[in-house]
């Protein structure tokens, strides 16, 4: 039925709205491919980065400046033996990363990539997002349970108590962005759908960070330290704090379950990125939307994309020219010139649907190009909290256990509650 | 269901997506939970019963959606799945599970349970049989885009008036607030 499957293309809902089974299949491969090469580079950056903060050179061996090391990675993980410790619980500590990942990769489907790039909009989306990301701490629970073993049985409880603790902060923080949704000038509803929640910050004409400033940008620190302690990062990792636990809720678990929970890890930082984005930083929105909005500004925005992979295929291009000239560096030389080719090829193609679809009609093009804008904007965002995730991992050293809950009881917990308050009554006052 | 009543709910699918295998859907979660709930009382290990009955909660959540109550569902599984059930497993991962499992039951209060399960049985069937009349049926008609907005119309009223159920909502927040001040007070030697 090939009609059922053009027929959505020049829509503007998502498919879950317009009820198109095929469309939606699709997205949620495209998400779960996407997010997982995004899981892969992000190892690949982090490992780097990291390196590079400790006046290191990190993985370069594999490929070109160890591009190809988290492939490398994945296949010695693949085929590394599967223990499963002969005292510990077979069924639980079987499921225990199932748990984690699929809690992990649930999330996606209300995540919007566009007004109409998410598989679904459900009216409660942020609601059904922080539910099923609040299930990926059973996963880390039950997984140190499992194990029975004295470390992860630590390490998990020690994750059960943060999370519970955290979550409270986090959920207050995001009460006080929905309610601004409901000011409207217009006096339309709030809303709890993460579509509607960006289109409220549009309709306002104001990102949820600025608004009634100073307020909505301490919601969102508590929100963005409330997420480091929500995916189990540094320095909030005390449930696999290494130097005190060897590995924490993981010690039992070796090869591909292993990489399961890194794989469901790393998946929700990118989860719990999105909700930043779309709460406070305008989700797919490109900078000042109403602002500059002409035809001309259109045009020069949508050309981010193609510059962005024409600046990453001129820097590989400045690696494949700094290359020692040795005979050893032949074959890396020759791999780093293809993928430099490979990005310039990409930014290419993005400047032809760029210019093609520059019209502002309902052409096929011109949709695309809108698209990929708006995918661009939102995993811009979402990218640049990735790396800080690595940031405060190189920074920060790990909070003890009882600062950690007395910073998220008594300084966050009252902090958010008060940002709440604040902002009805300012709500109310300005209304 | 009278026609008036269907026809606004078949009305709201259009307009929407349109459920595809209902009733399958329906037979899927109804038996997950009532398996899962036989799971919870079977068990020995206390650690299975928790994992069962988080499943178990989870399926009403999945029957709560059928019901055009996503905020409920989502509720449910925040408040339930995803907090108090974390904090069971906190407890429960404490307790030596080999001892306790193996120890026999010694408190003989399975008499009062079986009377506490049928007296509880019998008024889900009454409900069952007399439900047609015991509840205001125009409740099923909600449209499910503003199930949020009309929950809370009736827990905190609309345009100036009190909702239908602001009173015993406070109450039931005051009653909370009680509980957490007692654990407070349980837990701190010196105040």
């Amino acid at each position: 039925m090939p009609n059922f499957i053009m027929s959505y293309l020049g829509s503007t809902v998502t498919p879950g709205e317009a009820g198109n089974q095929f469309w939606a299949l699709m997205y949620v491969l495209i998400i779960f491919a996407g997010v997982s090469v995004a899981v892969i580079c992000m190892n690949w950056i982090e490992r780097k980065a990291l390196a590079h903060f400790q006046v290191r050179l990190g993985p370069m061996r594999v490929g070109p400046h160890g591009l190809l090391q988290p492939i490398a990675d994945a296949i010695k993980l693949m085929i590394k033996e599967d223990i499963i410790p002969a005292e510990a619980d077979q069924f639980v500590f079987w499921i225990a990363p199932m748990i984690g990942l699929l809690a992990a990769f649930t999330v996606y489907t209300v995540i919007p990539f566009g007004p109409s790039q998410a598989v679904s909009d459900m009216n409660i989306g942020i609601l059904f997002m922080l539910g099923v990301s609040s299930l990926g701490v059973l996963g880390i629970v039950v997984a140190g349970w499992a194990s029975n073993s004295h470390y992860p049985l630590i390490g998990a409880l020690r994750s059960s108590a943060q999370m519970v603790s955290y979550e409270v902060a986090m959920g207050l923080a995001i009460v006080s962005a929905i309610l601004m949704t409901s000011m409207n000038a217009d006096g339309a509803d709030g809303t709890l759908s993460m579509i509607g929640i960006v289109r409220a910050q549009q309709a306002q004409h104001v990102w949820f960070l600025f608004k009634f400033f100073p307020l909505g940008l301490i919601a969102f620190a508590i929100f963005a330290i409330a997420m480091v302690a929500e995916t189990n990062r540094a320095p909030f990792d005390l449930a696999e704090a290494e130097s005190e636990l060897t590995a924490g809720f993981h010690t039992e678990y070796s090869g591909l379950r292993w990489s399961l929970f890194m794989l469901a890890e790393y998946a929700a930082m990118i989860a719990v990125s999105s909700i930043a984005v779309t709460l406070w930083l305008g989700g797919w929105m490109r900078p000042f939307p109403n602002f500059l909005h002409a035809p001309a500004w259109d045009f020069i925005f949508s050309l981010f994309p193609c510059l962005t992979f024409a600046g990453l295929a001129a820097i590989a291009f400045i690696g494949t020219a700094r290359m020692p000239s040795h005979s050893f560096f032949k074959v890396q030389r020759i791999g780093l010139a293809v993928f430099s080719a490979l990005l310039g090829f990409i930014a290419l193609l993005l400047l032809v649907i760029a210019i093609a679809g520059r019209s502002a009609d309902m052409s096929l093009a011109a949709r695309f190009n809108e698209g990929i804008g708006y995918v661009y904007w939102f995993v811009l965002k979402v990218a640049v909290f990735m790396y800080l995730f690595i940031w405060y991992r190189a920074t920060w050293p790990r909070y003890r256990f009882d600062q950690l809950m007395k910073i998220g009881w008594k300084v966050m917990l009252p902090i958010s509650l008060g940002v709440l308050m604040l902002t009805a009554i300012v709500g109310v006052l300005v209304k | 269901m009278n026609p008036a009543m269907n026809s606004a709910v078949t009305s709201t699918m259009n307009a929407g997506m349109a459920p595809i295998a209902t009733p399958w859907f329906f037979y899927a979660l109804a038996g997950l939970a009532v398996a899962s709930g036989v799971a919870v009382i079977t068990r020995r290990n206390a650690v299975h019963a928790a994992l069962a009955l988080i499943v178990t909660l989870l399926s009403v959540a999945g029957l709560y959606l059928m019901l055009y109550a996503p905020f409920v569902a989502g509720v449910q599984i925040i408040v339930y799945a995803g907090g108090i059930m974390v904090l069971f497993l906190f407890v429960i991962m404490l307790v030596n599970i080999e001892r306790s499992s193996k120890e026999r039951q010694f408190n003989r209060m399975w008499p009062v349970g079986l009377a506490a399960a049928c007296a509880l049985m019998a008024l889900f069937v009454s409900a069952f049989t007399k439900g047609r009349t015991l509840f205001p049926d125009r409740m099923i008609s909600l449209p499910e885009s503003s199930n949020t907005q009309q929950i809370a119309g009736m827990l905190y009223g609309e345009a100036g008036r009190m909702g239908q159920y602001t009173f015993a909502f406070e109450i039931a927040s005051l009653l909370l607030l009680v509980a957490i001040l007692g654990a407070v007070i349980m837990t701190k030697k010196k105040i």
